[in-house]
C-alpha cells in the first residue's frame, strides 16, 4: 500500500512570528516540520508497515532552500520527498495549495493521502477537503484513529457529542488529529539514512498550474492589519496555603459566588 | 452598493439548529435583505420555524443523506443551486461539517473560502475580520473577482437575535449524484455523555492542563466545574495524550468559550489555547509557573500547585453548600 502525506514547513511557532509589509507570514527564518504533520507521517509509516509492502512518499510546497522539515520526516522513516517550490507560489491560498497538492498526487495516485487537520501557521483548515474534491475522491476529516482492510479505510471521527466510524473505499483522503498515534523519535540509523533518501523539487511549469496560483490565483486579499484590544493581567498572588481562599474571595467580588 | 444575498448553511442538531448556525443568520439578517438556509438530515418542516425566526425567508433541504457525510452532498446540492442563482456570500458554522462542505464548494465552484471569520462587516464589499498570532492581530480580508464569497466563521463571533419572522419556504434541494467522491460512509455513531451545562453555553468553565500530572487528577476538574455549576474544559495537551475527549477541548482547534469566570488550572497558555478562551468575562489562572503566560491575560492569578489549591478550593465550595 502507497500512502502520501501532504506536510508543510513552518516557521518554529515557538520563535516571534511576523508578516511581512506584503502581508504574507515571514518565512524567512529557520522552518520546520510542522509538528501537526508528524502524526499523519507516523500513521503513514504504521499502515504501510501493517499492509506488508508499499512506501510513504511526503509532498509539500514551499521553499526548498530549506528541506531539513522533510528530512525529518524521511528520517522517521518515508521513502521519498516531493516539494513543489516556485517564487510564483507566494501568497497561494488554500484552494491554490490543494491545486498544486493535487497535481503531485495526480500523477501517481496512491492508496491513501494522509493530512493534518489544518497545518499550525495558516490554519485555515479547508485544504485536504479541497484537495479531495480536486482528484474526485471521498475524504473523511477529524481522524482520531484509521485502520485499512480488505481495500476501505475506517476510521473513528470526531464528532460535537463523540465519534463516528466512517468507511470509505480507497483511495480516500483522511485527516488526522494530534491524538491518532505518538509519532517515533527519528533514529540516528533514521537520520543518516534520510541524507540519502530522494528529494524531488518541482516548479509550477512542471506541473502545468501557472496564472492559478500565486497572489493572484488567490482572488482574496488582506486589506488590513491592525493590534488586536489586549487583556491586561491583574492581580497575581502566591500561594501560601490560602489560594483557594482568595479565588473564593474573588469569585464572590465578581458575584459568581 | 448593498448585499443583496446571503445563505447561510445552518447545522441541525437533535431536532434544531446548532446557536452557532443562529448566530450567522441573526448576522446575515443585518447585512442583507434576503437571507436563505440550506440544511439536511432531519425533518426540513420542523426546522423551518426557527430558520424563519432567526431571518431565512427559504430553508433549502438537501433530505436524508442516507449515512453519507454531509460534505459533498450537501456541497453539490448548494452548487446546483448558485448556478442558476449565485448570492453575494454563503457563511459557513465552523465545525466539522461546515469546514467539511466549505471545502468542498470551494473546489467545485473553484471559489476560494476565507476560514476562522469572527466578523464580517459590509464596506462597500464584504469584509471578513481573523484573528491571527494568538489573537493578538486582527486581519481584515475580502475576496476579489466573480461569484459568491466563502466564508467560514466561528462559533460565538455574533450574538443570537430572533425576529418576528414566519417561517420559513422550504424547497427541495437535490444532492445529485456525488459519485466516487461522496461513497464516505457513517457506520454508526457514539454518543459520549456529559452532564451539567454545555462547555460552550456554561457560566463558569474549569479547565485543566498538562500541569494536572496524570489522567486521573481531571476529577479535581470535574469536581471543581460541578460545585461551581459549570462545565469542565481542558487544553489541547491533554486532550492529545488521551485523558479527556476532544469535545472538552478548548481552543483553536476545539471550542470557542466565553463564560462569566473561565478558570485555568495547570494551563501554561498557548497561543493555540488562549484564541478559545480570552473572550471570557473573567479569567482566574492557577499555575506554578509564575511566568506561564496565561497570566499576562488573568484578572486573577495564583501561583501554586494544582494538587493543592484546587483540592482546598474544592473543600471550600463544599463548606459554602
Amino acid at each position: 500500500m502507497n500512502v502520501v502525506v501532504c506536510v508543510k514547513q513552518i516557521p518554529d511557532p515557538a520563535a516571534p512570528q511576523a508578516l511581512e509589509p506584503s502581508h504574507n507570514l515571514d518565512r524567512s527564518g529557520k522552518l520546520i516540520l510542522d509538528e501537526a504533520d508528524t502524526y499523519g507521517v507516523e500513521m503513514a509509516l504504521q499502515l504501510v508497515d501493517k499492509a506488508g509492502s508499499g512506501e510513504v512518499t511526503v509532498v509539500s510546497m514551499g521553499s526548498a532552500a530549506d528541506v531539513a522539515g522533510l528530512r525529518n520526516a524521511l528520517a522517521m522513516g518515508a521513502a521519498k520527498a516531493v516539494i513543489v517550490s516556485d517564487d510564483s507560489l507566494r501568497g497561494t491560498d488554500a484552494l491554490g495549495t490543494a491545486k498544486v497538492l493535487a497535481a503531485v498526487i495526480g500523477r501517481d495516485m496512491p492508496d491513501l493521502i494522509l493530512c493534518a487537520t489544518e497545518s499550525s501557521d495558516g490554519y485555515t483548515g479547508t485544504t485536504p477537503v479541497q484537495l479531495a474534491g480536486l482528484l474526485g475522491l471521498p475524504s473523511i476529516t477529524f481522524a482520531k484513529s484509521v485502520t485499512v482492510d480488505a481495500g476501505a479505510v475506517k476510521v473513528d471521527r470526531q464528532t460535537e457529542s463523540g465519534y463516528d466510524e466512517v468507511s470509505a473505499p480507497l483511495p480516500c483522503v483522511v485527516t488526522v488529529t494530534a491524538g491518532v498515534v505518538e509519532p517515533r523519535y527519528a533514529s540516528f540509523k533514521g537520520i543518516m539514512a534520510a541524507k540519502s533518501k530522494p528529494v524531488e523539487v518541482l516548479s509550477v511549469a512542471d506541473l502545468g498550474l501557472g496564472g492559478q496560483v500565486g497572489t493572484a490565483g488567490a482572488r482574496q486579499e488582506i486589506t488590513s492589519v491592525t493590534a488586536a484590544e489586549s487583556r491586561q493581567g491583574g492581580e497575581k498572588h502566591v500561594d501560601e496555603g490560602d489560594g483557594a481562599l482568595k479565588i473564593v474571595a474573588y469569585l464572590e467580588s465578581i458575584k459568581v459566588l | 452598493m448593498a448585499l443583496s444575498s446571503i445563505w447561510v448553511v445552518v447545522e441541525p442538531s437533535n431536532g434544531a439548529l446548532t446557536t452557532t448556525s443562529l448566530e450567522l443568520l441573526s448576522h446575515a439578517r443585518s447585512l442583507a435583505a434576503d437571507v436563505r438556509a440550506i440544511t439536511w438530515g432531519e425533518d426540513a418542516a420542523s426546522l423551518a420555524a426557527e430558520a424563519g425566526e432567526f431571518g431565512a425567508t427559504t430553508l433549502y433541504d438537501v433530505g436524508d443523506l442516507a449515512g453519507a457525510l454531509p460534505g459533498v452532498p450537501v456541497a453539490s446540492a448548494i452548487a446546483a443551486l448558485v448556478a442558476s442563482s449565485a448570492p453575494d456570500a454563503i457563511l459557513f458554522p465552523s465545525s466539522y461539517d461546515g469546514r467539511d462542505i466549505a471545502g468542498r464548494l470551494s473546489a467545485r465552484l473553484d471559489r476560494p473560502v476565507l476560514t476562522n471569520a469572527t466578523g464580517l462587516t459590509d464596506e462597500g464589499g464584504l469584509v471578513t475580520e481573523h484573528p491571527a498570532f494568538g489573537g493578538t492581530l486582527i486581519v481584515k480580508a475580502r475576496f476579489t473577482g466573480e461569484g459568491p464569497g466563502l466564508i467560514v466563521v466561528r462559533a460565538k463571533s455574533f450574538v443570537v437575535s430572533p425576529t418576528e419572522g414566519l417561517a420559513a419556504t422550504v424547497v427541495a434541494a437535490a444532492p445529485g449524484d456525488a459519485g466516487a467522491e461522496g461513497a464516505a460512509r457513517i457506520v454508526t455513531s457514539h454518543v459520549e455523555e456529559r452532564t451539567g451545562p454545555k462547555l460552550e453555553e456554561a457560566a463558569v468553565v474549569v479547565s485543566g492542563g498538562r500541569g494536572l500530572g496524570e489522567a486521573g487528577s481531571y476529577a479535581l476538574i470535574e469536581e471543581a466545574a460541578k460545585l461551581l455549576g459549570g462545565a469542565a474544559g481542558a487544553s489541547r495537551a491533554i486532550v492529545d495524550a488521551g485523558w479527556v475527549p476532544y469535545s472538552h477541548q478548548v481552543g483553536q482547534t476545539g471550542k470557542t468559550v466565553k463564560p462569566t469566570v473561565y478558570i485555568a488550572c495547570g494551563i501554561s497558555g498557548a497561543t493555540q489555547h488562549m484564541v478559545g478562551m480570552k473572550g471570557s468575562k473573567n479569567i482566574v489562572a492557577i499555575n506554578k509557573d509564575a511566568d506561564a503566560p496565561i497570566f499576562q491575560i488573568a484578572d486573577f492569578g495564583i501561583v501554586g500547585d494544582v494538587h493543592k489549591v484546587l483540592p482546598a478550593l474544592i473543600e471550600a465550595l463544599k463548606a459554602r453548600g
